[in-house]
């Protein structure tokens, strides 16, 4: 049987990452309580080691191997190069609070490599099938890891609730994907792309199918009426758990809501233009007036990334190339700020207790100043105020969505963003104008507190030269989607 | 109609009556078991579709093992079916409501013309005696879906992983026996054998008794 | 037959297939009785005592005498017992260890169904036992009872593992699942050719673990009759009688399926002059009688393995074993050394 063997180079990161984690695996087996730091450190190890693959074999075109099911484009790169950051931050701001809690064990380093191998799938897929697998892996390692912290009941529930919903999202896609093998007669995004561009495809089936997946792809970002599972999510994780969960698959979700809608379903803009409307309109609505009343800082953050999501499909439902660039940028512009308000909420976290209330931020500038001022430039980066960079991520998806005449919902978005900046601004005000009610110390680990300033200022770095950054945007979604 | 007909009608049958008293049986082992009669009736239909390997693995996995595992955890809760039952008829007008409004728009989009307009239902086509369902799936798995396969080997090492991660729990107090240690044990671990030199002085008399005892 | 055929019409297949299967249920019911016979002479005369001898001559009528008794006993069911599922055990049990003959080959011709995935078939059929088990333990409403089911159907799912990797070892070699082309493929001149010899390891693991699967000493902590209470405490009479009919008659099954896989099936001990004329049927009662006899004789010899040395040979030597050998049979056959297999 000649069948030729598949080219294995694009896929050298995922490969490399794969025998890493099992090697991670059964090289924990054997190290004692006190040496679990080399896991620890091969893990980080072995982000690095990915990073330096995929920029080797980062080409100007994309490739495509194992039966054109696997692609690596400039988006991919891009994406991919990333997720291992954010992961690799998620590791070091995570390390001591884990440790102090008990999950500093091997299986917790396994799953998030598990998990990075799931996000690395998702990115670089060209095939519904392989689309789905990446997003069960990365479904499962994260449902075992919420739930990491077993004698933590608040946590096993948001675990099961996460397991269940994310399950009937999971059967909701796959139906949606049935439904569109069934008109196209072929599970490859090319194909697909070629049938229903051709209208070879039978219309009502194609709507019909992109309706389960327009579903199941809303449920995975967090995005109304498929959001109730976030809040009770990312407030009953242990943080370090929320932190992942809030940073790494947003990128893969973006990934996979690029490669489904625009890559593969291009041709069926119309349809989903306007389910995707309805969505950011609602996102917006009501992750921003619900986190409001909001005392829990979690919660709150939950609630504020339901409208980020919203304020990111506003990117994406304006149909052009540089509404999906101004999205990509958007993902990744919100992944460095949640990184940075998570990491704050740990940072502030001891042994025993959890900095998870509104009133545990207050008066922290008396505390740490320092850490009050990156905790305002995240606050004002996420409420949208210049000069940081989230402003400019919210301005350049604006100008998207008004360049393809949405100017209403435009307004909306405006609006919203003005309701939602008072619960920033609340943080703002408990920091710098009320004395603190905790008065212990603030003393972070040497990494941990390098590591969150550099993010804070990088927040406000970004914002005053976001042009690189917007540039890379660009450039990836131009190189993949030709 | 002929007899394949027949059969299949016969296993339909079946199928479905399974399937509504799996969720209608009261008892939660009768609903199990229920089950595994429907997926023994639906591994029965797929033969007829000449996919016997995955008939056959159906049985083979979730019936031998799958259910296997649902009814031990099933017969091991005690499942109070009275409590589990309580809000259901509250709930009811509204689940109603959601569950005929799904049903109505999916009807009418279903049974419209034009869902079924570009022949999107065509006959499989059946193979000669020579065909084998095995060979031709384990083709396509290893050359070109092998991508799609290995990921899914690894979806179920992080299911081990989470498994064992989740629910392992040593208690240090404990005492168990370990077999390969016992197995592993040599004779010179449990016996030790000391030369002893022999008693040779014959007692004379039966005063002299006292005096050999002491040379041992 | 043609006359019956013409009578029948449309019905004769369904009709034809019934014969077979009384030709083939018949005898081997018969042969089940026959092995408690059996069982209960080698075991007496390996512990310098003789078996039954009382009824008929040379004790021969010992297992109808048995089956009498057993019929005119009351069947008790335990109060609180749930009926409908304490009755479906015993016959859950014996179900998969007959449906599983219809595809075993006795001589080229004679099968039931020659399918093409008669291996797979049995696998799976085989695997549907544990149902009786669990079903028998939970339906009794008893705790020993359900206890001594639970640590069974773990004992028999795990073992499941191990022989299906024997199996595949020897999908492997054979290069296909229908029984009789196995068997067709170990054809050589002397009984070296047969899977026993370079299949070696998977053979002793597919032995060992069909004594484990169909709960026979020394790894029947479930039944334990002298020191645990099994699964079946609270059955008597013909119920009862249905479990130990189900267990004899898997144990014939395994014998038949190692004799086909491994040693040889039908073939003749040597492919020469005066071992040819005996037909293929009788060598392989042969080989099914020896290796029944390998396993009255583990009954009589070994003592009882503890059940935690059970769990770790099934997981942590088997399959690790079966796994190797997997591997080593994959590389062999892409040698020169594969001429061992074809």
């Amino acid at each position: 049987m000649t069948f030729p063997m598949p080219n294995l180079t694009p896929a050298l990161p995922e490969i490399f990452v794969l025998v890493m984690v099992s090697l991670i695996l059964v090289i924990d087996l054997f190290l004692s309580a006190k040496n679990r730091f080399i896991t620890y450190a091969l893990t980080q190890i072995t982000l690095l080691g990915a990073a330096w693959i995929t920029v080797s074999t980062h080409g100007s075109a994309p490739q495509y191997t194992f039966s054109n099911m696997f692609v690596d484009d400039a988006m991919s790169d891009v994406l991919k190069l990333m997720s291992y950051i954010a992961v690799s931050v998620v590791l070091v701001y995570s390390r001591s609070y884990i440790s102090l809690r008990g999950m500093f064990r091997g299986e917790f380093f396994a799953l998030v490599l598990f998990a990075m191998l799931g996000m690395m799938v998702m990115i670089s897929a060209n095939h519904f099938l392989v689309l789905y697998m990446g997003l069960e892996l990365l479904s499962l390692s994260l449902y075992a890891m919420v739930a990491l912290q077993r004698d933590s009941a608040i946590s096993t529930e948001a675990a099961m609730k996460y397991f269940v919903l994310g399950a009937l999202a999971s059967g909701l896609l796959l139906y949606g994907m049935s439904m569109l093998y069934g008109a196209t007669g072929s599970l490859n995004i090319n194909q697909v792309a070629t049938v229903i561009q051709n209208t070879t495809g039978n219309h009502v089936v194609l709507t019909f199918g992109l309706v389960f997946i327009v579903a199941g792809l809303a449920f995975k970002l967090g995005v109304v009426p498929f959001h109730m599972w976030i809040p009770d999510v990312y407030q009953g994780a242990p943080t370090a758990v929320t932190l992942f969960i809030g940073s790494a698959p947003k990128i893969a979700a973006f990934a996979f809501v690029t490669r489904l809608l625009v890559d593969g379903l291009q041709g069926l803009v119309h349809d989903w233009q306007g389910m995707l409307v309805i969505m950011a309109f609602l996102s917006m609505a009501i992750g921003n007036i619900t986190a409001i009343a909001q005392t829990n800082i979690k919660r709150m953050l939950a609630y504020s990334t339901i409208s980020h999501m919203g304020f990111m499909l506003l990117g994406f439902l304006s149909g052009s190339l540089n509404g999906y660039s101004s999205s990509m940028f958007y993902v990744l512009v919100y992944v460095l700020m949640s990184l940075g308000g998570f990491g704050m909420v740990m940072l502030m976290s001891r042994k025993g207790f959890e900095a998870e209330n509104l009133d545990d931020f207050k008066g922290l500038n008396q505390r740490s100043p320092w850490y009050a001022f990156m905790m305002l430039l995240l606050m004002f980066s996420m409420a949208g105020i210049p000069p940081t960079v989230g402003f400019y991520a919210k301005l350049s998806v604006l100008q998207a969505a008004l360049q393809a005449g949405f100017i209403w919902l435009v307004v909306a978005a405006v609006l919203f963003s003005v309701i939602g900046a008072f619960y920033y601004l609340r943080i703002i005000k408990l920091m710098y104008f009320d004395s603190p009610v905790d008065e212990t110390p603030i003393r972070p680990e040497g990494d941990m507190a390098m590591l969150m300033s550099t993010n804070g200022l990088a927040v406000l770095a970004l914002g005053i030269l976001p042009q690189p950054l917007m540039a890379l945007c660009a450039y990836a979604i131009q190189r993949s989607l030709l | 109609m002929n007899a394949q007909m027949l059969i299949f009608y016969l296993f339909a049958t079946i199928l479905l009556f399974a399937a509504v008293r799996v969720v209608t049986a009261r008892n939660p082992v009768h609903s199990a078991l229920y089950l595994v009669l429907s997926f023994f009736t639906a591994a029965a239909l797929w033969i007829m579709l000449q996919a016997e390997f995955l008939a056959i693995v159906l049985v083979l996995v979730y019936v031998g093992a799958v259910m296997v595992l649902f009814l031990f955890v099933v017969m091991m809760l005690d499942i109070n079916y009275d409590t589990l039952r309580e809000g259901f008829w509250s709930n009811l007008p509204f689940a109603l409501t959601v569950a005929i409004l799904m049903a109505a728009e999916m009807v009418v989009v279903l049974a419209g013309r034009d869902f079924w307009a570009n022949g999107s239902g065509s006959v499989p086509t059946l193979h000669g005696p020579g065909y084998s369902n095995t060979k031709e799936l384990g083709r396509l798995i290893y050359t070109e879906y092998v991508y799609p396969f290995e990921i899914a080997s690894v979806i179920l090492l992080v299911a081990i992983v989470a498994a064992i991660a989740l629910t392992l729990r040593r208690r240090k107090d404990t005492k168990f026996q370990d077999p390969a240690a016992q197995i592993a044990v040599r004779r010179n671990d449990r016996l030790r054998i000391i030369p002893v030199a022999a008693d040779t002085k014959l007692m004379k008399k039966p005063e002299d008794a006292p005096q050999s005892e002491q040379t041992s | 037959m043609e006359f019956l055929q013409s009578l029948l019409g449309p019905l004769w297949p369904l009709v034809w297939t019934l014969v077979k299967i009384v030709v083939i249920v018949g005898p081997l019911l018969l042969a089940v009785a026959y092995v408690t016979y059996a069982e209960r002479k080698v075991i007496g005369y390996m512990q310098v005592r003789i078996g039954p001898n009382r009824v008929g001559p040379l004790g021969l009528l010992q297992p109808i005498a048995d089956g009498v008794k057993l019929m005119m006993k009351e069947i008790i069911i335990p109060s609180g017992a749930n009926k409908k599922l304490f009755l479906l055990g015993p016959v859950l049990a014996m179900a998969p260890a007959l449906a599983a003959w219809a595809v075993v080959p006795f001589s080229p011709e004679l099968v039931l169904a020659n399918i093409d995935a008669s291996l797979l078939y049995i696998m799976a059929i085989t695997s549907m036992g544990v149902y009786g088990i669990v079903l028998a333990g939970w339906a009794s409403n008893s705790k020993y009872p359900f206890l001594g089911a639970m640590r069974s159907a773990a004992q028999i799912v795990s073992y499941e593992i191990a022989m299906g990797f024997a199996l595949v070892g020897v999908l492997m070699a054979a290069q296909s699942l229908n029984l009789v082309e196995i068997v067709n493929a170990q054809k050589g001149t002397t009984f070296f050719s047969w899977y026993w010899l370079p299949l070696f390891p998977m053979f002793v693991v597919y032995l060992v673990s069909s004594v484990a699967e169909i709960n026979r000493a020394p790894f029947d902590v479930a039944e334990g009759e002298s020191e645990i209470v099994g699964f079946h405490a609270e059955y008597s009479g013909m119920a009862f009688a249905v479990f130990f009919l189900a267990e004899y008659a898997n144990m014939i099954l395994v014998a038949t399926l190692s004799s086909l896989l491994f040693l040889g099936g039908w073939l003749p001990l040597f492919d020469i002059a005066p071992f040819n004329w005996i037909p293929g049927f009788f060598w392989l009662m042969a080989k099914i009688c020896f290796v029944l006899f390998l396993f009255l004789w583990f009954r009589a010899t070994f003592p009882r393995y503890r059940y935690d040395q059970i769990m770790r040979l099934g997981w942590k030597v088997f399959i690790p074993v079966t796994l190797v050998w997997l591997l080593v049979v994959g590389g062999m056959m892409q040698t020169p050394l594969g001429y061992l297999f074809h």
